[in-house]
């Protein structure tokens, strides 16, 4: 299963981008082979729709989980229609996070965490 | 009579702009006055028109059809606004990011996408004391005014008027959009260096677009010296100056017109009216 | 670190005025001008310049006259008349990329538009600002308020508090100065103009769900107009928690290019100070309920 994680750096021990749609990086992880690929977030170039644009990115890697930390509630609108859970990330590395999913400890994210950047 | 379209703008808010823009209107002769700050329409507190039409704005945004949809997901790729996202069922059209270019209507290999009305804004048409008045409201989440402003310029476009457009405050696209074609730009100011950094601003944008500009200077008094030496350095002509008074700004805050309170400032604007009106004839 | 926008719906209340005296009372922050049109704050700030990058807040396209066939297709598709005798007029440009994409000869391409720039500034005592540029005609303002903000959490050192000075209006840039903070201050006047400003500004940021305050400035200019206000922030449930007078010092200050923390004793001074106990107790409370 792929998982995708927002990242500040292109290594497992970077620490996780707490933005999603102006992510600097997303790193995919197979939780299956542990194998992982890292994607230059191009999506935060976009004036506006970033988070949907983010959101296609992974949909289109075929992403079955995501996990970060602030999800608006565009980004999170496609998330909900495509039935893929997004979980709340805990302050450390992609490594650490993707430790604690495993465990089931991460929260599932309902709810935007904010209210939008309104076309930026 | 040949028309007239002075724009009246400032890079800072606040400086005057519908107060000079509105007290002109009703100064100069065979006048319309054309509200384009959208976001934030006030002239209407001054003018109180009588609204003879109210048309609805609208942009366009994609529908679906999902009987010719094949889900290829080009429409998605072209879009450059993060509006549209393919999903594996559906694609998700998001109305509030769309800029309504029509990419992925003209890129839909499939003739799958129409564009639908959605409704952003409203323009009124009216009069007050046989003066026209026309404004723009936008309704608020919308992300930009530019297709009312649009839709204002086409009201005007036959105009055969004095046409005095009182535009947003600034210097971005609305802006530009309102004071586009304009035949003179009115630069009202306030004599404080917040007001000469924003007034710079300005002048670049309309010596930018090539358009012949003036000065006022609102609630002028003893700081004008910063606005007149740098008027001086860039030859540019203050064409009034209307003084600040409290008694002024209290008749301001009731919604009353300069003009009406003082006959002061009744020549003051008279002299102003003339004399823009000279120098576009020029 | 707790963040405070001030915005103001209309222009002109003293928005700046009121960002520019907290800049000199509140000790432990860092300053965010976010009113990137007209950016005002660092005129009286006077920071020097510590960083400056360039900003990229659009696309436009560009056609390349050696490819270009002059067919003409492009003009007709524009929805924005942004393309006239087969050259793009960047004012009108949306970025929407229709041109290049059926152009049948590929003479189009899309470029990276420099419309501003961040800069990074500390003044003569250590206090920060972040500030930007729009260049005039530039628009995009929305995601630069956002590169403001963020620059200022980059630099934000062990500062408390994060003041954010945003853009007059409704729009984009504002709700974009505003969405994540802990409260918003709205700036109004007593005038019709001022109180109508306020209502659409406090209606654009109720999605938000944040704390709303109010600060009526000049409110003696018109006391009946300034009562509304009140009794209107009264019924919807928004704290007043400042009203300051109409006095000459403010306007003998800023001609001065003097900060009202230098005239400590002026009454408009003394107000904003007492405003900003409230502020700061309304922000601190919001920090240890999250």
């Amino acid at each position: 299963m792929k998982i995708a994680i927002s990242s500040e750096g292109n290594t497992l021990e970077s620490k996780v981008d707490s933005r999603f749609g102006r992510a600097k990086y997303f790193i995919i992880v197979d939780s299956d082979t542990g194998e992982y690929k890292v994607i230059d977030n191009f999506a935060a170039l976009q004036g506006s729709g970033a988070g949907t644009k983010a959101a296609q990115i992974l949909l289109d890697e075929g992403i079955a989980y995501v996990i970060s930390s602030n999800v608006g509630p565009n980004a999170l609108e496609v998330f909900q229609a495509a039935d893929i859970n997004i979980y709340k990330a805990v302050n450390g590395t992609i490594k650490e996070n993707i430790d604690e999913f495993k465990k089931g400890t991460l929260e599932k994210i309902l709810m935007p965490t904010n209210n939008g950047h309104h076309g930026e | 009579m040949s028309k007239n379209k002075i724009a009246v703008l400032s890079g800072k808010g606040g400086t005057g702009k519908t107060t000079i823009s509105v007290n002109l209107a009703k100064t100069i002769e065979n006048s319309i006055y054309v509200d384009c700050d959208v976001e934030e329409p006030n002239g209407h507190l001054f003018f109180k028109p009588e609204i003879e039409i109210e048309k609805d704005v609208n942009v366009l945004i994609p529908e679906i059809n999902y009987e010719k949809c094949t889900l290829c997901g080009e429409c998605a790729k072209a879009c450059r606004f993060g509006a549209l996202t393919k999903l594996i069922k559906k694609i998700l059209v998001f109305d509030h990011l769309c800029h309504s270019c029509g990419a992925c209507y003209e890129v839909c290999p499939y003739n799958a996408i129409t564009e639908i009305p959605k409704k952003i804004g409203t323009i009124r048409i009216g009069q007050s004391d046989g003066i026209k008045f026309i404004d723009g409201k936008l309704n608020i989440g919308e992300a930009s005014g530019v297709p009312i402003l649009k839709e204002i310029s086409k009201e005007i476009s036959d105009c055969k008027k004095n046409i005095i457009i009182d535009s947003p405050p600034g210097t971005s696209c609305s802006v530009i959009h309102s004071i586009e074609k304009s035949d003179f730009c009115l630069l009202v100011t306030e004599p404080t260096p917040y007001g000469l950094h924003d007034l710079k601003l300005a002048v670049e944008l309309v010596k930018e677009m090539k358009i012949p500009l003036g000065i006022v200077i609102n609630k002028s008094g003893e700081g004008d010296k910063i606005i007149e030496e740098y008027s001086k350095e860039e030859n540019i002509e203050i064409l009034a100056k209307v003084p600040f008074d409290r008694e002024y700004a209290q008749a301001y805050s009731k919604g009353e017109l300069l003009i009406e309170i003082d006959e002061n400032l009744k020549e003051i604007f008279k002299g102003l009216s003339a004399r823009a009106l000279e120098l576009i004839n020029k | 670190m707790k963040q405070l926008a001030i915005l103001s719906g209309k222009g002109g209340t003293g928005k700046t005025t009121v960002a520019t005296t907290l800049s000199e009372i509140v000790k432990n922050k860092i300053m965010a001008d976010c009113d990137v049109e007209a950016p005002n704050l660092n005129i009286i700030f006077n920071g020097s310049i510590i960083t400056e990058e360039n900003f990229y807040g659009k696309e436009t396209a560009l056609i390349d006259s050696e490819k270009c066939i002059q067919c003409g297709l492009c003009e007709s598709l524009c929805r924005f008349d942004a393309i006239h005798d087969f050259e793009v007029n960047p004012y009108h440009c949306e970025g929407c990329g229709l041109c290049m994409y059926k152009c049948p000869v590929e003479a189009i391409k899309m470029v990276d538009e420099n419309t501003g720039k961040i800069i990074y500034a500390k003044n003569k005592t250590g206090e920060k600002i972040v500030y930007a540029e729009l260049f005039p005609g530039a628009d995009g303002s929305g995601k630069l308020v956002t590169e403001v903000r963020k620059k200022a959490v980059e630099n934000k050192g062990d500062s408390e508090y994060l003041i954010i000075d945003g853009t007059p209006g409704i729009g984009c840039p504002v709700l974009a100065s505003a969405t994540g903070v802990d409260a918003v201050l709205v700036i109004t006047e007593p005038t019709l103009s001022g109180f109508e400003d306020m209502k659409r500004v406090l209606t654009a940021v109720e999605s938000f769900k944040i704390t709303s305050m109010v600060c009526i400035n000049k409110w003696d200019l018109n006391k009946e107009v300034s009562d509304e206000i009140e009794q209107y922030c009264k019924d919807n449930s928004i704290s007043v928690v400042g009203k300051i007078n109409f006095d000459d010092i403010v306007v003998k200050a800023l001609k001065n290019l003097k900060s009202l923390a230098e005239y400590p004793n002026s009454l408009p001074f003394r107000q904003i100070n007492e405003m900003w106990l409230k502020v700061k107790q309304i922000l601190d409370e919001r920090a240890e309920v999250k």
